[in-house]
């Protein structure tokens, strides 16, 4: 039996916990980590490094999906400041899913330069609030997003909805990993 | 919904007992998703807290949802559960999904997990 993760990255108020709530087997639960940062920069007041201490809460759902493999779905806030836990708590994640309101597009650049970044694939799904004025490519061009990522419309109350996004993930990472395995 | 209070409000003192003072997890390769399962009943006389691990992980139970359900902060239950991993009154199960971010599990296990999806 093995854990496997994939973690909804969102701004606040987009729907992460409505998602995962959508598909988790269990009521999403909460919980929370602390972490101790060596202080960045110069402490004004004396010029020795400080150490701060963040606690960070997440929620997370669980799919089964076989005898043998178990999902955890972690939803996350994709403000900067969180980002140096998610290197942390999410590594050896399986993909991510960004979550995106068209009201606030702005929310998700940081999130979405991250996972460049670190190379972690992922696909972007708009939550297709009422009054959803864009168009898809449109999304696409305001995000900057690269042709090869999926952007697809969703809605996170519905379970149908919600599995289909992963589904498009999963999808994405084994074309990703077959085209890998092909050029080796 | 965040029920945050019951994490919220713990005593940093009451945390530093039932870890004994260890502030830092010795077992780093414990992740959020490792599953634990029990290897033994709770004897009697051990730590409330690992006696209630040892219930909880009668089925596999991933270290993120012992935290949640013990409302203790996941690295406190990491040490939690590294001292029965020690005893031997536990054992882990690791995820075997690549641990760098630019790696991908092989498409075979992919299709896996597709098909898992799939039948949700």
């Amino acid at each position: 039996m093995e854990g496997l993760k994939i973690v909804v990255v969102g701004g606040f108020g987009v729907g992460k916990t409505t998602m995962v709530r959508s598909v988790s087997e269990i009521r999403p639960l909460n919980t929370e980590e602390t972490m101790t940062q060596a202080g960045l920069g110069i402490d004004n007041t004396g010029g020795v490094a400080d150490k701060t201490t963040t606690t960070v809460a997440f929620d997370f759902g669980r799919i089964s999906l076989s005898e043998q493999l178990v999902l955890y779905l972690f939803g996350a806030p994709g403000q900067e400041r969180f980002w140096f836990l998610w290197d942390r708590l999410f590594a050896g994640t399986l993909g991510a899913v960004v979550l995106v309101d068209t009201r606030r597009l702005e929310d998700s650049w940081y999130a979405i330069d991250r996972l460049e970044h670190h190379g972690t694939p992922f696909i972007v799904a708009r939550n297709n609030f009422p009054g959803a004025q864009h168009g898809l490519e449109e999304v696409r061009d305001a995000l900057t997003l690269s042709p090869d990522v999926p952007l697809i419309d969703c809605d996170a109350r519905s379970r149908e909805s919600a599995k289909n996004v992963l589904i498009t993930l999963v999808n994405h990472l084994y074309a990703l990993s077959s085209a890998r395995e092909t050029a080796s | 919904m965040m029920v945050r209070g019951a994490v919220d409000s713990e005593d940093p003192d009451r945390l530093y007992t039932v870890t004994g003072g260890r502030s830092r997890a010795e077992s780093r390769d414990l992740d959020l998703v490792t599953l634990i399962v029990s290897e033994a009943d709770a004897a009697t006389g051990i730590q409330s807290e690992h006696a209630r691990i040892l219930r909880i992980c009668r089925f596999p139970t991933a270290v993120v949802e012992i935290a949640s359900e013990l409302a203790l902060p996941v690295s406190v239950v990491k040490i939690l559960v590294s001292d029965l991993l020690e005893s031997g009154q536990v054992s882990a199960r690791h995820p075997t999904a690549p641990r760098a971010s630019a790696e991908l599990p092989d498409p075979a296990f992919l299709k896996k997990v597709l098909v898992g999806l799939h039948n949700l």
